[in-house]
């Protein structure tokens, strides 16, 4: 993966050195950029010969990052060694990212069915409107906003849950590995064993144990609000345990002696928590919160493959919406368009979070 | 992980009052305990159960093997592992068994490409100084676990595109590529906390020992980091393992992994009940093997960074 220097005293640079990895990095520049003009006129249908998908250029990008680095080390020396540590990740990233998101943009801007024979028309804004007039997105992007919500109360439970095991508790191992089980699981595997099993109407042992506290025909997907909680306490169930990990280490992390020396005072239990406890673990609170946040915005598969986003949109969430967009209706652009746009909420979303954050914890101290 | 202290603590003698209080908060502590363990582990065990009945077992909703309904291999036969169909040849299992190598082929690849990639670059960000343009290592660092908040919406639809164009379609590459760069964010934040925590006087010794950058990296820095890319390693297993998303759009008959195929069998109708407990339980084992045996890293890479 990474080049092995030539045997050249690699300590000291010079001028000769700096000179020839120069021309490493502009012959491999160079030959990048034949191969993918090569490729693009033949894709663009002016010359006739080309390979018979953009695959070599892909190659050409990976010989063009080793080139890269080995330029680095004949010009640099010892500091082209260093730069070698993070090029691979920032090359791959660059390719993997930068890349397909600027294009992403551009399908943003087309009307592009994959399931018509016209390919791909650049129509401007057109499906930016077509997305502001559509109910379906403004219930989505509503529908996370209540998922978002009901982190807080997920925080709650973790830290109730984390508490408890950080009391003098026996069994603390099995306790700890027991309550993790559930992140292990795939949330396909999730929609399966829960939300189409054990909440079967007929049948499921949960819909079984609610006729017996006396409800009559429980129904978990019928009503709008009952299906969006199930759906929540499906992704609930599955996600708590992160946050109750990180807070169980904030937890162990405490100085005793602070709560000792609070309990000495005669604070009881709950005065503690409030005093003491809770402000110490601001810090990994609003940590667990925001990563917790961030996972949450990209829930859609339980959604898929519970509900399909039912009953009439209820639970859909932004991308088990634009899933639904592209698998049913191959509606490419206008999707992309969605994601796009849920994109720059995000960023946007998760900056101010931030910044509200860090102005109020500089408020608090 | 304070357990010899809790236990070498002996409560002094109390009032008759305050000890009915001290019983009455150990009972209220186990029994949530207890209660939050059923919510957990009931869901698996009911599949596991499930995977071994019959439809009017099913149906009456019997929960105790044995007890209430006799073992029936009806469901695991249907998936081609049950002690009576495992020597035969069998279509399904062979389905599953290619979808499982998949989900491991494609898991353990993009974690190890990921654990290669990311912990050097978190090697790199903590140890060196950057500068590339107007970026410097905080920018660097920000960029790469920025791409944590990018939902895999926005790039699903362009690399649907780009991977038809680069006939990685419907290939374990082009997922593995994918989970990569899904994974490497949080490789990198493990990463970078676990060899902030190492002393750098280490390398500086190895240095003047005479060893290289890289030498010093390879024979001192990595074993110490040994426990912390064992903890990234598993969480970005885990997490490939389970991925679904990029998986249903970008891979069908070649490549598709077993979570895919969990769902379409969820998907289509009058499905039987023993033989989705069977793959579902299936597919879920190895995870929880994997949660119970390797808890200790699994904990470790989750709180990395989070406690300062």
């Amino acid at each position: 993966m990474t080049p092995t220097p030539t045997p050249l005293n690699y300590g000291e640079t010079t001028p000769e050195r700096q000179r020839l990895g120069g021309m490493v990095t502009w012959g491999a520049t160079a030959l990048l950029a034949i191969v993918a003009l090569y490729q693009t006129l033949f894709a663009a249908g002016i010359t006739a010969s080309g390979f018979s998908s953009w695959r070599p250029v892909l190659y050409a990008y990976g010989a063009w990052g080793v080139a890269l680095g080995v330029a680095q080390v004949v010009a640099h020396g010892e500091q082209g060694k260093r730069a070698l540590f993070i090029l691979p990740a920032v090359l791959f990233t660059v390719a993997m990212v930068i890349f397909p998101t600027l294009f992403g943009f551009y399908i943003a801007l087309t009307d592009w069915n994959l399931a018509s024979q016209d390919g791909m028309k650049f129509n401007g804004l057109a499906n930016f409107w077509q997305m502001l007039a559509d109910p379906f997105f403004w219930n989505a992007l509503g529908n996370m906003v209540f998922y978002v919500a009901m982190v807080l109360v997920e925080y709650v439970i973790a830290f109730g849950l984390a508490l408890l095991l950080n009391a003098q508790i026996r069994a603390r191992k099995f306790f700890r590995v027991a309550f993790l089980l559930p992140l292990m699981l795939s949330p396909v595997a999730v929609s399966w064993m829960i939300g189409k099993s054990m909440m079967e109407v007929r049948f499921g042992p949960l819909a079984n144990f609610l006729k017996w506290l006396g409800v009559d025909s429980p129904s978990f997907f019928g009503d709008p609000w009952i299906a969006k909680l199930s759906i929540q306490a499906m992704d609930a169930w599955t996600f708590i345990p992160f946050m109750m990990i990180m807070l169980l280490a904030g937890l162990q992390a405490l100085p005793k002696d602070v709560t000792e020396a609070a309990q000495v005072d005669g604070a009881n239990a709950w005065q503690t928590f409030w005093g003491v406890t809770f402000p110490l673990m601001i810090p990994v609170s609003i940590t667990a919160i925001i990563l917790r946040i961030i996972f949450k915005l990209k829930i859609a598969d339980i959604i898929i493959n519970v509900t399909s986003g039912g009953p009439g949109g209820a639970t859909d969430s932004v991308t088990s919406f634009i899933f639904r967009e592209y698998r049913d209706r191959s509606n490419v652009g206008y999707g992309t368009m969605m994601a796009m746009t849920y994109l720059i909420l995000i960023i946007v979303f998760i900056t101010l979070l931030l910044k509200l954050v860090n102005r109020w914890r500089r408020n608090l101290t | 992980m304070n357990s010899a202290a809790h236990t070498a603590y002996v409560p002094p003698p109390m009032p008759a009052a305050e000890r009915a209080k001290w019983w009455l908060g150990r009972t209220a502590i186990y029994s949530t305990l207890i209660l939050w363990t059923i919510i957990c582990l009931f869901p698996i065990y009911w599949t596991l159960t499930t995977s071994f009945k019959a439809a009017p077992n099913v149906m009456k909703g019997d929960l105790i093997p044995w007890v209430d309904y006799a073992i029936d291999w009806r469901g695991w036969r249907s998936i081609g592992l049950s002690p009576d169909t495992i020597f035969e040849t069998s279509t399904v299992r062979d389905e599953f068994l290619k979808r499982f190598f998949n989900s491991l082929i494609a898991s353990l690849g993009a974690s190890i490409l990921a654990i290669i990639v990311g912990s050097l670059a978190a090697y790199g960000l903590t140890r060196f100084k950057y500068r590339w343009l107007w970026m410097r290592n905080n920018d660097i660092s920000f960029f790469f676990l920025s791409q944590l908040i990018l939902p895999p919406v926005v790039l699903a639809l362009p690399f649907l595109v780009l991977y038809r164009e680069l006939d990685l379609r419907d290939t374990l590459t082009g997922l593995i590529m994918l989970y990569t760069l899904m994974v490497l964010p949080i490789v990198i934040w493990i990463m970078r906390d676990q060899f902030e925590a190492i002393p750098m006087e280490l390398e500086e010794a190895a240095l003047v020992d005479g060893l290289s950058t890289w030498g010093a990296f390879i024979s001192i820095v990595l074993p110490i980091a040994l426990p912390g890319m064992v903890a990234a390693f598993v969480l970005s297993v885990i997490l490939c393992w389970n991925e679904y998303f990029f998986a249903a759009l970008l891979a069908s008959t070649n490549s598709s992994t077993l979570p895919v195929m969990v769902a379409s069998q969820t998907g289509s109708q009058g499905i039987s009940w023993w033989s989705m407990a069977a793959l579902s339980t299936a597919a879920i084992l190895p995870l929880i093997i994997i949660g119970i045996a390797l808890e200790r890293y699994i904990i470790k890479g989750m709180t990395a960074g989070a406690v300062k």
